[in-house]
């Protein structure tokens, strides 16, 4: 079925906190909204397991996708229609691709995309242009729509306008998820005026540039996104619950591996220990069915697997002390090594490292011609200069290189001191020097 | 443990001093594509693939005195200038990290400029596409850089000398 006149007979709103109301006026979004794929995204956090840390972050991608939706629509249609160098003809591209940009996300897709080399974004490559009923409502507008609504969130659609209001260092995304992320998690610092971002951005050839007076608002955004990564997306003790999932699943797919006689059988992780996961395998994937495996899994016979499963599941998580991998330190750490394995705790499991690095969010830098597209601003006079150079704030901020490691572990084996009392001592000695 | 960061110094060992960011990321992309086993993820950004993370890594390898980077003015712009120090050699020696031709790969990568490893990388980026079709994306998602059609006959050239470099290296 076509869209003759493409809109509903009447406006449909969502409620929602951040935005107060998302409008659906197009019939394709809201047929996408009702679509199996889509409405998976509802059982997916959007924040993995940092509801272990900040109990208020259970919200989803569904929520997070809606409101990406939202600000793009407000974005073209109270701001850009009407303007130079913007197509209207592309509002509904940019409307479908705002409120896909993330249906390839499984659940904990960090973690799952480190320990089973799975990209997320191919996925959402695969759902809009597979057989699926995404692909099926997109097609209504077009047999090439699909194909454009992909290119959009891989950032390879010839229009980069377009591409720059969804993936950019001041994008939808980025806006809504900061907005949601400090809502939901509760913390202050993550607000910021986006009400008057959208007022001050501006479509320039193929970037959106925001207008010199609205610098301030822009300031305030780069703030909460610094702190957020600092206090939320980088929280120690989220870390601690992301390094177990992680050795949780290195666990699971080591013991198939071995042939090892799983009493809870994991059906679902099959093609993700054999690296041949399809689509159908992977869109059964959920949280709900991940948690089940782990309940499940801490009765299984394997010590490391039960072991790693009860503290995700009960939350008794790994501590951590800080650790900078100098040469010095380095040593220390192989020392360490020697020590858990003398101790009948296993180090590969038990004794990690991780590092700013190892997380998929940034804080603004304005980086290296030619390197990535920074924030411009729209001078007056018809100019653009990069953020940093007219913002005495975000040059401090983003000059400033800030990196952290920690080393975790788990604090009750080691210092049960019941058995190996000696290895144990020395590593509490090195942990606590 | 920290395996990636010290695969990431292990490409400075084998290139020598590397001059930009933009073309460390480009020379990294490359070798990734040449299925040498760089971990960090790529996307297609503005300038072509890029990697946050290859960003963050550089940051925190800088911050622990492994790398040194030497921050200068050019034109209107800065440019950041890399090369391996003692203590990251040091570092490195921890580690057994064997990448057979990465040196090869990556001197004669870093002998080429960065304009020109942005197109390589790009097409790369769409090798699944016809080669028509890398064409017409390159011409439209590169307008500025405004390639010919020969350079990219030359990026496609140079692909395979790579990759020629590597396969020869493992049928010996």
């Amino acid at each position: 079925m076509a869209y003759p006149g493409g809109q509903l007979s009447e406006e449909k709103v969502f409620k929602d906190p951040v935005h107060r109301y998302i409008h659906v006026r197009d019939k394709v979004i809201w047929d996408l909204i009702g679509t199996k794929e889509f409405q998976r995204l509802r059982r997916i956090k959007q924040l993995g397991t940092t509801y272990l840390t900040f109990h208020g972050a259970e919200h989803s991608r569904f929520n997070h996708s809606l409101g990406v939706y939202e600000i793009i629509r407000r974005i073209i249609d109270d701001v850009f229609v009407g303007r130079e160098h913007w197509d209207h003809s592309e509002r509904l591209l940019c409307l479908c691709a705002a409120l896909l940009h993330d249906l390839g996300h499984g659940p904990f897709s960090h973690s799952f995309e480190k320990v089973f080399h799975l990209d997320h974004e191919d996925f959402t490559q695969a759902i809009i242009l597979g057989d699926t009923e995404v692909n099926a409502v997109l097609k209504r507008l077009g047999d090439d729509f699909p194909k454009k609504v992909a290119e959009v969130i891989a950032k390879t659609y010839r229009n980069k306008l377009v591409v720059s209001l969804i993936s950019s260092q001041i994008d939808a995304d980025r806006m809504d998820y900061l907005l949601r992320d400090a809502y939901y998690t509760g913390v202050s610092y993550g607000n910021f005026d986006m009400e008057r971002i959208l007022r001050v951005m501006r479509p320039r050839e193929d970037q959106v540039v925001i207008k010199r007076s609205g610098m301030h608002a822009v300031e305030d955004y780069i703030m909460s996104r610094y702190q957020m990564y600092w206090q939320v997306y980088f929280h120690p003790v989220t870390r601690s619950a992301e390094v177990i999932l992680t050795k949780i699943l290195h666990r699971a797919k080591h013991l198939y591996e071995e042939g090892y006689d799983f009493q809870t059988k994991p059906v679902h992780f099959y093609s993700l220990f054999t690296g041949n996961v399809n689509l159908q395998d992977y869109l059964k994937l959920d949280e709900a069915v991940i948690l089940f495996y782990f309940q499940q899994w801490q009765d299984e016979k394997d010590e490391i697997l039960s072991d790693l499963c009860r503290r995700f599941v009960h939350r008794h998580l790994f501590k951590y002390v800080e650790f900078s991998p100098t040469n010095e330190q380095m040593k220390k750490l192989m020392e360490l090594t020697l020590l858990f394995k003398r101790a009948g705790i296993d180090p590969e499991y038990y004794l990690v490292v991780d590092s700013s690095s190892d997380l998929p969010y940034d804080f603004y830098r304005p980086g290296e011609e030619g390197e990535r597209l920074p924030i411009h601003l729209l001078m007056p006079n018809g100019e653009l200069r990069e953020l940093s150079r007219e913002s005495a704030i975000v040059d401090a901020i983003s000059g400033k290189r800030r990196t952290d490691h920690k080393l975790y572990f788990p604090d009750d084996f080691i210092y049960d001191l019941s058995t190996k009392r000696a290895a144990k001592k020395k590593i509490i000695e090195i942990l606590e020097g | 443990m920290l395996t990636e960061h010290a695969k990431v110094m292990k490409a400075f060992a084998a290139a020598g001093e590397i001059v930009g960011r933009k073309k460390l990321q480009k020379m990294i992309y490359i070798a990734k594509k040449l299925q040498f086993p760089f971990y960090e993820k790529f996307d297609f950004h503005f300038y072509g693939p890029y990697s946050e993370e290859l960003t963050w890594r550089i940051e925190e390898l800088c911050n622990l005195g492994f790398l040194n980077e030497v921050k200068e003015k050019k034109g209107g712009y800065f440019q950041y200038r890399y090369t391996l120090t003692e203590a990251g050699e040091e570092f490195l020696s921890h580690y057994d990290i064997d990448m057979p031709h990465l040196q090869e790969c990556l001197q004669d990568m870093n002998e080429q400029n960065s304009r020109f490893l942005e197109l390589v990388s790009t097409v790369l980026y769409f090798e699944s596409l016809s080669k028509d079709e890398v064409k017409e994306k390159v011409f439209s998602l590169k307008s500025k850089q405004r390639y010919t059609e020969e350079e990219i006959e030359q990026a496609y050239a140079y692909i395979a000398k790579l990759r020629h470099k590597v396969q020869k290296e493992v049928r010996m």
